[in-house]
């Protein structure tokens, strides 16, 4: 015993733990890196170990280790070793390893698929918790796609914990596996109404993280948030559920009328900020979203003003910042309340914190007004000063310019004052956006014609100071502005006061400096200059000026002739040669002036930037034609590298060479796009002035002399803005002056009348006249342009996948191929099914069979949609009320549409589905002749019902009339029985083309989820109800149970769908549904109305219209089945007259539907049937004649059992009562005969179930 | 959702880093050095939101952040979240840490990493909010932990056996 203490302690010292690792790297501050590698070798040694305790413990420090930036990855197989570990403690250290290092591209993952399944079903939920959240981390599109169904399932786990965990995670899977969105959303959605608040919440997170990105499909769950909005308490549900409504009223304005109110009670009443503020946040969404001119909205938006004003003004710097954040959003639509506040945000400009700063900034954009815009941007200028960041004081430079740009220059004045305020921009060093400088000052220029000689005169002095500009070069962008600077001297030279001395200016040796394509405009900008000069000497008499001139330019162009850039070489020896040949022509006295200056002719409009883009295209032509017979290949190959030397060069300006481009466009595009990208003759075939403006200059390339200035720059002679600013007050205070003289005029005039002037105090913004009378030139765009088309989406957004229309219709060209074939079929054979019992599998590849469900989970999907969106449009069409108040203060559940839960797994609830679809597609048209009330009992399958069927199914009505008709007068049994017929019709109609065989023997069963390889015949658990020439009802029995936690006092809980339809040609309205309790079962009425009041059905029935019901009902004993007697009474409004009617129906609750299919693995199973608490009982079914796996799927879909485990021709199966009865099946099959023992600690229930089973085969 | 969760210390030092989206060691590195750069230059009583780095996240993205003591606790969110809701959150963090280490401190973070992520793991899973009743935390930690414990025992007194 102290020997094996020993070793085990010496075991210990060999294993140093996460905390030795820790101590030693702390202890080793110097040397860390080595004594880390001398780690990670102990690591690999350990790791070589079997004991998985040592294993464990290495994956432990590698988990530490890869924090510290080390990558682990070499260790991954060993991590899947430590995660299939059966101990908590190790599985959850290999879980947490793999969470930190595995991500898409580990190869490893794939050995994990099994393992992971494993866990997710183990007994233990740590074990299945640590999974979820491990996988969460490393989830990818494989194991989605393997996991799916298996993560679904844990969605209606019996532990919140498991639940909240897997609800959460299906927003991964979504992301990784957009297939499964669509079966499980119906799961997903029923998880709203969780009676678990975390996992609502997490469902609720889910949802809102899913229609953020693509919110328009999921508006038709806004009635159902709207409900918890109302209800829930929980702050962080609120808070989504507040942030999930922002992002809806935008696409529906009715949805923000209706949530104003509610909301403004939360802002008036929560204490909790976070709360608050989203609040004002989706407030602010839905004004925005409505439009205006809504009296009541005004006091919503003071509202929401106030209230970020006492956000902006706390002290608290996080309320600051998101109370203007929140103001910037109010700005976009409501400016006017903003502006109030402008005291406020001016002062936040002064904060000592930046992201503040910059959220204020944001607001002074939409708060600028003609009154204030000089006195804003003044502030902002001194502010420019003071920044100490380059990158605040370019963000303050941009918001300038885009506070003075916006809308067109409209709050601008003063055009002299906004050249100057640019030319002070100048100004800064090292800024980035000298360009964007640029760029203002070429738009001004030109497109405000008065502005021009001022403009001219300050790009003069810019020019004649370009040294001062241009210090350092290489990382200054300021040096873009002399590109505008010359541009604009050179464009409109005529009103320059003296064009030699800027002529002279733009010569300068410096200039070689500049970046070439500054250089290029520099060279034609001095021939536009010398043409000016020439022409202001042409009438003296003394030419020596003009003269000069050009011995000026012909002394400094060969300079540029020079230049590497190509661009500039070009220009300058073109233009030298032209200057050489005006100087020959001087010299003989010859006036040139004229003919120089009509090389500049003609005025240059400003054109918008994306005119090019909007030129329509002329009808008959065709751009993708070919204009000559495209070439052969070969002989293009041989060519194009000639044609592009021979071609280059001289090809840049000249028009008259395009047609050979297009040709080689043409040719060229259709035979190798990819090609294209790589040819440099593509690259320079179109040299646009204005792109080579745009793109960075090639500086590097460029010798530059270095001069450091650490002298402040100030450009002598240029005005201040400030000046301006005075100048502008003054003008506008004798504006004001002259006005209230003419006003005073006037009011005496109108005295006599009404007072209609009461706004002459504030100086209202169109009082204020510009100084100059400015013609501000719009943009040139093309005859009739075409609206250009939006900004695209990233495609690589992983939520694009997730752009799935869950209501979506389906339109004729989308219906899935099976269906259209499934119609042609059933005109072929409609009633050869009535006798033939056995129905043949067909085989079918496993492949295929994955597809086939995803599809039909789709249908069933769309089906489902498809009702939910024909009851919001009916509801629409009532009252707007209906779509959100309605439901709210019912006790029946909304009725929405929900899914299945109780469904076992995968196959054969897929297939029950698109029997419900099947049926409801054949069975809409029923003419309404069917006179007598029926009263039909449940339990049994009957068609699933809904109105607006396409008339696909042309001799299907008449049939399924027949049926009816038939039903109505049937007892139970026959009911059933004629069930089954139908569905072998239907199967016989599905499938009877196909090949048949046996499939039995290969199936596997894998952890209960019966993987069929053939079709299981289609089932419906929808059962007609009553019918009488007005209404159909349609019951789905106990759809859903909830059981309360297991409580037997309280009983428990059975929901009921049942399905209105409106058969006549009147409207049905005031629809109650009231039913006569027994001492057992309750129908749950709302709190205050009596034990005998009826329920009103929410909703209204147009004609054709069906919608669903849900309604519950409690129950104290479920061991025996149970008949309820119920009545429905609605009016029925015609158009002069309406009459009351009434319905008899009779509710029957199975024992059957009290089980809810519950998993259940094989050792529990075992543990159960071994406990011996269980009676037995056994049944024996005779004459059965059907596969034994469409026999397994019928009492797992009919009687909500699952498959535990199949063995050939015997199967366990497990399902459990809503009070937690056990109820165990061993299923037998030889021949015909099919014996059933069962075990279960309620023998009654027990008893009861068999012989509904015997019921349901009895026929077969 | 959340992008990445950081806990580093006042000289940059990181004591959990959580990435819900993949980035190789490297890159993590130089996001979490990017983060410290931009947080740890700040005044303690500016504004606790910072738009995002360039590394992690982009425009949609903020830094949400709390100062204590030596420690500093980043959440990198998208907009989906609610900025002081995070703030809660990193508050209902710091003291469940604080219950479950008795008076947590930085020394409890540098050698008891593991079971900080365990704690985080109750909290946030998969960049989504999962859990924020402290309490509820605690008790599912407390389990796991005695779960942990017993197997252990189970264990060691195998060992003992051997």
């Amino acid at each position: 015993m102290a020997l094996k203490i020993v070793k085990g302690s010496i075991d210990r010292m060999f294993d140093k733990n996460l905390q030795d690792l820790v101590r030693g790297i702390r202890n080793h501050k110097e040397d860390e890196a080595k004594y880390i590698s001398t780690c990670i070798d102990e690591i690999k040694q350990e790791l070589k170990q079997d004991n998985i305790a040592v294993k464990a413990n290495a994956v432990c420090k590698l988990t530490y280790l890869q924090m510290l930036g080390y990558d682990v990855s070499w260790a991954a197989f060993n991590i899947v070793e430590v995660m299939s570990s059966s101990k908590f403690t190790y599985k959850r250290i290999g879980y947490l390893a793999a969470s930190q290092c595995f991500h898409e591209s580990t190869d490893v993952i794939m050995l994990t698929t099994n393992q992971i399944r494993k866990d997710l079903s183990s007994p233990n939920q740590y074990d299945t918790g640590v999974a979820l959240t491990g996988l969460s981390c490393f989830v990818t599109p494989d194991l989605a796609r393997d996991l799916a169904n298996d993560i679904m399932t844990l969605m209606s786990h019996t532990k919140p914990y498991i639940r909240k965990k897997a609800v959460l995670i299906m927003y991964k899977v979504f992301l990784k596996y957009p297939e499964s969105l669509r079966p499980a959303f119906p799961r997903l959605k029923e998880k709203l109404e969780d009676p678990d608040p975390g996992v609502q919440s997490a469902a609720v997170n889910v949802i809102c993280e899913l229609a953020r990105r693509n919110p328009k499909n999921y508006l038709s769950l806004a009635p159902l948030f709207f409900k918890l909005m109302t209800s829930s308490t929980n702050n962080w549900v609120l808070i989504k559920i507040i942030k999930l409504f922002g992002a809806l009223t935008p696409l529906e304005p009715r949805l923000g009328k209706k949530l104003i109110e509610p909301l403004t009670n939360l802002i008036h009443s929560t204490s909790a900020m976070s709360l608050l503020y989203e609040c004002v946040n989706t407030v602010i969404a839905v004004l925005i979203s409505l439009s205006s001119g809504m009296p009541n909205h005004s006091a919503s938006i003071q509202l929401c003003v106030q209230k970020l004003r006492i956000l902006i003004e706390d002290s608290d710097q996080n309320l600051k910042y998101l109370g203007l954040l929140a103001m910037s959003k109010i700005l976009k639509t409501h400016p006017k309340s903003v502006q109030s506040h402008k005291d406020l945000i001016l002062q936040c400009l002064d904060d000592k914190d930046e992201s503040i700063r910059l959220r204020a900034l944001d607001l002074l954009y939409g708060m600028v007004s003609k009154k204030n815009l000089m006195e804003i941007v003044k502030k902002l200028m001194l502010h420019v000063d003071k920044a100490e960041g380059t990158t605040y004081r370019d963000e303050l430079l941009t918001k300038i310019i885009d506070i003075c740009s916006q809308s067109n220059y409209q709050y601008i004045t003063n055009f002299e004052w906004y050249i100057s305020i640019l030319v002070e921009l100048t100004r800064l060093e090292g800024t980035r956006h000298g360009h964007l400088i640029a760029s203002q000052m070429l738009d001004v220029a030109i497109r405000v014609k008065a502005i021009r000689v001022f403009a001219v005169a300050q790009m003069a002095t810019l020019l004649d100071n370009a040294h001062l500009l241009t210090g350092n070069t290489q990382r200054n962008g300021i040096c873009e502005v002399l590109y505008a600077a010359a541009w604009i001297c050179g464009e409109f030279s005529e009103h320059l006061e003296n064009p030699t001395q800027t002529l002279e200016a733009m010569l300068r040796p410096k200039v070689a400096t500049l970046p070439g394509h500054i250089q290029a405009v520099y060279v034609q900008n001095a021939a536009k200059l010398f043409a000016t000069v020439l022409k202001g000497e042409e009438g003296n008499t003394d030419s020596t000026a003009a003269q000069e001139a050009s011995q000026l330019m012909i002394d400094r162009l060969p300079l540029f002739v020079q230049s590497a850039n190509l661009e500039v070489q070009e220009r300058a020896s073109c233009i030298l040669q032209l200057v050489k040949y005006i100087q020959k022509l001087q010299q003989k006295d010859v006036e040139v002036a004229e003919e120089v200056n009509a090389l500049f002719a003609g005025e240059l409009n400003p054109v918008a930037p994306k005119a090019q883009k909007k030129v329509p295209v002329p009808e008959g032509l065709d751009l993708d034609a070919w204009i000559n017979e495209p070439p052969s290949e070969s002989e293009s190959e041989d060519e194009q590298p000639k044609a592009i030397f021979a071609k280059e060069e001289p090809k840049h300006s000249r028009p008259r060479h395009t047609e050979v481009d297009e040709k080689e466009l043409a040719r060229r595009r259709e035979a190798r796009k990819q090609e294209q990208a790589n040819n440099p003759f593509y690259i320079k075939a179109s040299p646009s002035s204005q792109k080579v403006y745009q793109e960075a200059p090639g500086v590097e390339h460029i010798p530059v002399v270095q001069i450091d200035l650490n002298v402040p720059l100030k450009v002598p002679g240029l005005p201040m803005s400030d000046q301006y600013v005075k100048m502008e007050e003054e003008r506008r205070q004798k504006e004001r002056a002259e006005k209230k003289k003419k006003e005073k005029k006037k009011r005496k005039e109108k005295r006599s009348g009404r007072g209609k002037k009461h706004d002459s105090a504030p100086e209202s913004e169109e009082d204020i006249t510009p100084a100059h009378m400015v013609d501000i030139v719009t943009e040139e765009m093309p005859e009739n342009a075409l609206p250009s088309d939006d900004d695209e989406r990233d495609p690589t957004d992983p939520h694009k996948a997730l752009d799935i229309d869950l209501d979506k219709p389906l339109a004729d060209s989308e219906k899935l191929p099976v269906r259209s074939h499934r119609a042609a079929e059933a005109q072929k054979s409609p009633t050869d099914g009535e006798t033939e019992n056995a129905t043949l599998p067909e085989p079918k590849k496993k492949s295929s069979k994955e597809k086939r469900e995803k599809k039909k989970d789709k249908e069933r999907d769309r089906k489902k949609s498809k009702d939910e969106k024909k009851k919001k449009k009916h509801k629409h069409e009532d009252k707007e009320e209906d779509l959100l108040g309605g439901q709210a203060d019912e006790p029946v559940l909304q009725s929405e549409e929900t899914s299945q839960v109780a469904e076992p797994p995968a196959s054969s609830s897929t297939t029950a589905e698109v029997s419900d679809l099947d049926f409801w597609l054949s069975n809409a048209p029923v003419p309404s002749n069917t006179q007598e009330a029926a009263t039909v009992v449940a339990a049994a399958a009957a068609p699933a019902a809904s109105v607006t069927a396409p008339n696909s199914e042309p001799d299907e009505p008449k049939d399924t009339e027949m049926e009816e008709m038939k039903s109505s007068k049937h007892k139970k049994k026959k009911q059933k029985k004629e069930k089954e017929e139908k569905e072998k019709k239907k199967k016989k109609k599905h499938h009877h083309h196909h090949h048949h065989g046996d499939g039995a023997g290969d199936e596997s069963v894998q952890n209960g989820t019966v993987e069929e390889e053939e079709p299981l015949p289609p089932m419906s658990n929808y059962c007609l109800l009553a019918e009488n020439s007005y209404i159909k009802m349609m019951m789905e029995d106990a759809d859903e149970v909830y059981d309360i936690q297991g409580n037997l006092q309280d009983g428990s809980q059975v929901v009921v769908s049942v399905i209105f339809e409106n058969k006549c040609s009147s409207f049905l309205k005031s629809m109650e549904f009231n039913v006569l309790d027994s001492l057992n079962s309750k129908l749950q009425r709302p709190e205050g109305s009596g034990p005998h009041d009826g329920l009103v059905v929410p909703f209204q029935l147009p004609p054709g219209v069906s919608n669903e019901a849900r309604f519950v009902f409690t129950v104290q004993s479920i061991v025996m089945p149970q008949k309820l007697k119920g009545t429905l009474t609605f009016i029925v409004k015609n158009e002069d007259d309406s009459t009351h009617e009434k319905l008899d129906f009779k509710l029957h609750f199975t024992c059957t539907s009290y089980l809810i299919t519950t998993p259940c693995y094989s050792d529990a199973f075992a543990k159960l049937l071994e406990s011996g608490d269980l009676k037995s009982s056994s049944v024996r079914l005779e004459g059965v004649n059907m596969p034994f796996h469409h026999l397994l799927a019928r009492i797992c879909f009919h009687h909500h059992f699952s498959v535990v485990e199949r063995i050939d021709s015997c199967a366990s199966m497990y399902s459990r009562s809503i009070q937690g009865h056990h109820v165990c099946l061993l299923v037998k099959t030889s021949a015909q005969t099919v014996s059933i023992d069962a075990k279960c600690d309620e023998p009654t229930l027990l008893g009861n179930v068999l012989d509904e089973i015997k019921q349901t085969f009895s026929q077969c | 959702m959340i992008k990445a969760i950081l806990i580093f210390n006042n000289h940059g030092k990181p004591r959990l880093s959580k990435f819900y989206e993949h980035y190789n060691e490297d890159t993590e590195q130089q996001i979490i050095r990017e983060t410290f750069h931009l947080v740890s230059k700040r005044d303690e009583n500016v504004c606790n939101f910072l738009e995002g780095g360039l590394l992690i996240g982009g425009s949609d993205y903020k830094l949400i952040y709390r100062h204590y003591a030596t420690l500093y606790f980043v959440f990198c969110v998208d907009s989906s979240e609610s900025e002081l809701g995070i703030l809660d959150l990193i508050q209902v963090f710091v003291e469940t840490l604080d219950k479950c280490f008795e008076n947590v401190c930085e020394l409890d973070l540098i050698f008891h990493v593991d079971k900080v992520h365990h704690i985080l793991a109750e909290m946030v899973m998969g960049g989504m909010v999962l859990e924020t009743n402290m309490n509820e935390i605690i008790t599912q930690v407390d389990a796991q932990n005695k779960m942990e414990k017993s197997e252990t025992f189970i264990f060691q007194s195998t060992r003992q056996d051997r």
